[in-house]
């Protein structure tokens, strides 16, 4: 094969002298290859990275053989030289487009800015090469959208600007740390396509850091999989989806959740728990000195379904169709919301003040980040009791104690941590005490709001099991908000497709997921990235 | 005894925390942090000057009349044990250990007039040649003082050190004798190190003080260092009864604002704003006034002059936390817009966990951290706008004494030829001392609290 354009050898970060995030790992990136570094969080992928540009943070100590970029050893450049190799021969895109702009200066400075740093050219020029990077990562108009602010254009279309500046130095190789993780899945397969496109355009190599193998197997040519600071294996990406050798590799192939799982599902007709008809969730904008209301945010519009006792209703849409909205309102936790929710043979509209709160315990939610639920100043036992202590204060405090206890064994967490702070967790832990919390008060539904998204994809395989399990043990029924519909396959009984508000598409898992009838689904399922390889 | 008004709040406080630390101190989760104040060298060096303060500030609040035939003088413990400071007074200005007053005046001396430094009545007035034996005294009597103070710091050791182990274990020089006391650990000897040196150093000075004026004496001759001591009350009194005013408005009004919105956000936005737009020392002035107009006009309820100064000072604490609270309150209600959109409480509606139980338990330990920081820069600006309103003739009584006071006196000092330095200096070092010690330990206390930053420090 060709001289490797990036060689690493022997790299090792340390932080504070003690946490070693990057042990020891050599890998090369050859000219115009997609080389996919993938690894769940907390393994080390960025900051192998960041390493390689020298932009560690002051506390982390970097050790290293060698690490070439053409053969010119990056370890003995000036830091002032290593200016001129980033941006101007390594490009790099970071996860979030919009923190990564500034919010104050137009897209077309920014991209001038861009320019003028590396390449100086005269003004007319500049404007020139500005619209050609725009019309290269395929902004739609960009004649218009130079003169446009950040917060102007939608997060693919942010991500698209970010991919042009650092397209603007014509880099021979382009980092990628996490690119289309904040993104929709549309989106997200549109973005890789461009990228694959413009690699083959410009002949760069691709370096492409993500957590998900199912994304890395539709675009790397090679794959290194890293786990906790250490490459365990490094193979061609058709070679490593065949045939993984090492067991880490193919624990993570095993657990990515795939659109076949719901083959086996059986259908069983249940009495109904829950049913919505009509249910509106309209937001009033309001303007002007008297707060005059001068129209709505039609958020969730007239939506209408049922869910069976026992049974998981999965709720697909995009970020801003309203699925959101829609699990907080059916609970209560936002106003301006009205329709029949019925639960159980109780209708919960016009209950509001102590007659509501009685309610509260049939329906409970899971929410989608573990950081921001729960109370960073209370103990783990305190968290998982307020629900007890709320809706049952006739419960002795021995008794809720004990309840407590057997509310961690089975989310299968240790029995101290009841005596523990939420940070002293992982996300996966956290995630269990969230479900211990809501499981505390006996609900009969349980409304899960993304509550795998924000996990690796083993974890998110042990907190999928675990709620089936207890979905069998004590037939409670969910229903599960999600973008991903792979995770859909795994869990769901039935689905239910959002789009603007609105149910477009409803049906058992197989029947949405494999005969789509709508439009809108079909191009959802098709822009899913399934892994390209084997199976 | 008397009872001031302000002596009742301090008492009223010193109880609510003695209750509260009571109610605390077999609670695992407020145990831990307090470890980890109790293992930082920083908070516990501060902790121990700040019980200092705190303890010179208690003395000087146990007030009582000083004899029965003089009904109208009333002294603190303070004074009592300061009876020799508080009675050595000079005619006007003399410099720190002077044995002559700082200016020249017309002298007699064995029938002859001349133009000269006359000697001090108290200040060195044992010596007799004060030119030679001045330095040696005071080197002699320093040094008395500090074994005073070394005794002092040992005392309390004695019983508890079982001093026979120590000499058989000298005597037979075997090591296998356990000492009862253990060995300072690396925590406590940095705490038993602060109390060397301020009880030391206290003794020293005090010990110094019944012979010299240590920091001097001030324009009508009263010792310096008297009024530096006596205005550490002042200074407490000031930081924390009006941190107590203010603290349950701005808290209540601001978590109120931020949680509820709408019209009640509405009402309290209207309240502080209103106040904030009229000047605050206008309505300290305003109200500064009423006080005295009242108490001229009720003589006979306000017989003596303590009294008096200690209304004015109560009533300063007021108006100052009743103009102070907006600021904090409008950083609260912020924090708890944002709070309240947080998942946890979001969480805890859907568990049907009532309003009031949302507020204390979510919102309330969630911005316990603002309120901490900013009690302490309050602590201390409050200190300082005490100095500014004494400028303007509004603040603390003329009569009481205050860094403020100290500080407002210094300005024509500070213009004289040669210059009078030490009334600032004096009041600048007990300020610094006192105001860098709380913030130190606020800093300390808020980490230790925040259990986010626990394991990653220490």
């Amino acid at each position: 094969m060709a001289e490797p354009l990036l060689s690493v050898e022997q790299l090792s970060v340390i932080f504070n002298r003690q946490h070693k995030v990057v042990d020891d790992i050599s890998f090369v990136i050859y000219p115009g290859e997609t080389f996919a570094l993938v690894g769940e969080s907390g393994s080390g992928k960025s900051i192998t990275a960041l390493s390689i540009l020298r932009l560690l943070p002051n506390t982390a100590n970097l050790d290293a053989k060698s690490i070439q970029l053409h053969g010119e050893d990056l370890l003995k450049l000036s830091d002032l030289d290593m200016c001129k190799i980033r941006g101007r021969r390594i490009g790099l895109i970071f996860q979030d487009p919009m923190s990564s702009l500034n919010p104050v200066m137009t897209i077309g400075e920014q991209i001038t800015e861009a320019i003028h740093v590396h390449h100086p050219l005269p003004k007319s020029e500049t404007q020139q090469r500005v619209l050609e990077l725009l019309q290269q990562v395929e902004l739609p108009d960009p004649q218009q959208k130079i003169k446009d602010y950040p917060h102007q254009l939608s997060g693919g279309q942010r991500q698209r600007v970010m991919i042009a500046i650092a397209l603007a130095s014509k880099p021979d190789l382009l980092i990628a740390d996490e690119p289309t993780t904040s993104l929709d899945v549309t989106i997200q397969a549109q973005i890789l396509a461009l990228l694959k496109n413009l690699q083959q355009q410009t002949g760069m190599a691709l370096w492409l850091i993500s957590h998900d193998l199912a994304l890395v197997s539709s675009i790397a040519d090679r794959v290194a999989v890293m786990q906790e600071g250490k490459v365990v294996e490094t193979a061609s990406a058709v070679e490593l989806f065949t045939h993984a050798k090492h067991p880490y590799t193919q624990r993570l192939l095993r657990a990515l959740p795939s659109m076949q799982s719901c083959l086996q599902n059986q259908a069983e007709e249940r009495p109904t728990l829950l049913q919505i008809n009509d249910f509106y969730c309209h937001y009033p904008i309001r303007k002007g000195l008297f707060k005059r209301i001068v129209g709505y945010v039609k958020a969730v519009d007239g939506v209408s379904f049922e869910i069976q006792q026992g049974k998981t209703l999965a709720l697909v849409g995009e970020s801003g169709c309203g699925k959101t909205t829609l699990g907080k309102s059916l609970l209560n936790l936002i106003p301006n919301h009205f329709g029949s929710v019925i639960i159980d043979g109780i209708a919960l509209n016009g209950l509001d003040g102590e007659l509501l709160r009685k309610q509260r315990a049939n329906m409970q939610i899971i929410f989608q980040d573990p950081f921001s639920s729960m109370n960073p100043r209370m103990l783990v036992n305190d968290i998982i009791a307020e629900g007890l202590k709320a809706l049952h204060p006739e419960i002795s405090v021995q008794d809720r104690k004990e309840r407590v206890l057997s509310l961690l064994q089975q989310v299968g967490l240790p029995e101290f941590a009841a005596l523990r702070y939420p940070h002293e967790f992982s996300g996966g832990q956290r995630q269990r005490i969230c479900i211990a919390r809501a499981l505390a008060v006996m609900p009969k539904l349980i409304v899960c709001d993304e509550p795998t998204s924000a996990l690796d994809v083993s974890v998110q395989a042990q907190i999928i099991q675990l709620l089936k399990n207890l979905q069998q043990e004590q037939g409670i029924s969910y229903l599960f908000i999600t973008h991903d519909l792979a995770v859909v396959a795994e869990i769901a009984d039935d689905v239910a497709v959002m789009w603007q508000g609105k149910i477009i598409e409803q049906g058992s898992v197989e029947q949405v997921l494999f005969n789509p009838q709508h439009d809108y689904t079909k191009k959802l399922i098709s822009a899913v990235p399934v892994k390209s390889h084997g199976n | 005894m008397t009872v001031l008004w302000t002596d009742a709040l301090v008492y009223l406080l010193l109880l609510t925390t003695i209750g509260l630390a009571f109610y605390l101190h077999d609670k695992e989760h407020i145990q831990r942090p307090l470890n980890k104040i109790r293992a930082s060298k920083v908070g516990m060096v501060s902790l121990v000057v700040l019980l200092f303060f705190l303890v010179v500030g208690l003395l000087d609040s146990v007030h009582f009349k000083a004899s029965q035939e003089k009904a109208n003088e009333v002294i603190s413990l303070l004074d009592y044990f300061a009876t020799p400071l508080r009675e050595h007074n000079e005619k006007t200005y003399s410099a720190p250990f002077a044995t002559t007053l700082y200016s020249k005046e017309i002298v007699e001396q064995n029938g002859v007039i001349h133009w000269d430094y006359p000697r001090l009545v108290h200040g060195g007035n044992h010596l007799k040649y004060p030119g030679k034996e001045q330095l040696t005294d005071i080197l002699i009597k320093g040094l008395t003082g500090f074994l005073i103070g070394v005794v002092i710091f040992v005392f309390p050791l004695i019983p508890i050190i079982d001093v026979r182990d120590y000499i058989i274990n000298f005597v037979s020089n075997q090591n296998d004798i356990v000492p009862i006391v253990k060995p300072p650990t690396e925590y406590n000897k940095p705490v038993l190190m602060t109390l060397f040196l301020i009880l030391t150093i206290s003794s020293t000075l005090g010990y110094l003080s019944l012979y010299y004026h240590v920091l001097g004496t001030d324009k009508v001759g009263e010792d310096v260092f008297y009024q530096a001591i006596k205005s550490i009350r002042t200074g407490l009194v000031i930081g924390t009864l009006t941190t107590l005013i203010m603290l349950p408005l701005a808290i209540i009004f601001g978590i109120l604002a931020g949680f509820f919105q709408g019209w009640v956000d509405d009402v309290i936005q209207y309240i502080y704003t209103t106040l904030n737009s009229i000047p605050g020392v206008l309505l300290i002035a305003a109200s500064i006034l009423m006080v005295q107009v009242y108490m001229n006009s009720h003589e006979a309820d306000f017989t003596s002059a303590i009294v008096r100064a200690d209304m004015r000072l109560l009533f300063l604490c007021l108006i100052l936390g009743v103009t102070s609270w907006t600021g904090l309150c409008r950083l609260l209600r912020a924090e708890t817009l944002k709070l309240r959109e947080m998942e946890y409480v979001q969480a805890a509606q859907a568990l049907g966990v009532k309003r009031a139980a949302i507020l204390l338990r979510h919102i309330l330990p969630n911005v316990m951290h603002i309120v901490l920081i900013s009690v302490v820069l309050d602590f201390s600006s409050l200190v300082l706008a005490e100095a500014v309103l004494s400028y303007i003739n509004i603040g603390v009584d003329a009569a009481t004494y205050s860094w403020g006071n100290m500080i407002n006196g210094a300005r024509l000092e500070m213009a004289r030829e040669p210059i009078v330095w030490w009334s600032l200096s004096a009041a600048f070092v007990f300020m610094f001392a006192l105001v860098l010690a709380a913030n130190l330990f606020a800093d300390v206390v808020q980490d230790a609290f925040d259990p986010r930053s626990m394991g990653e420090r220490n």
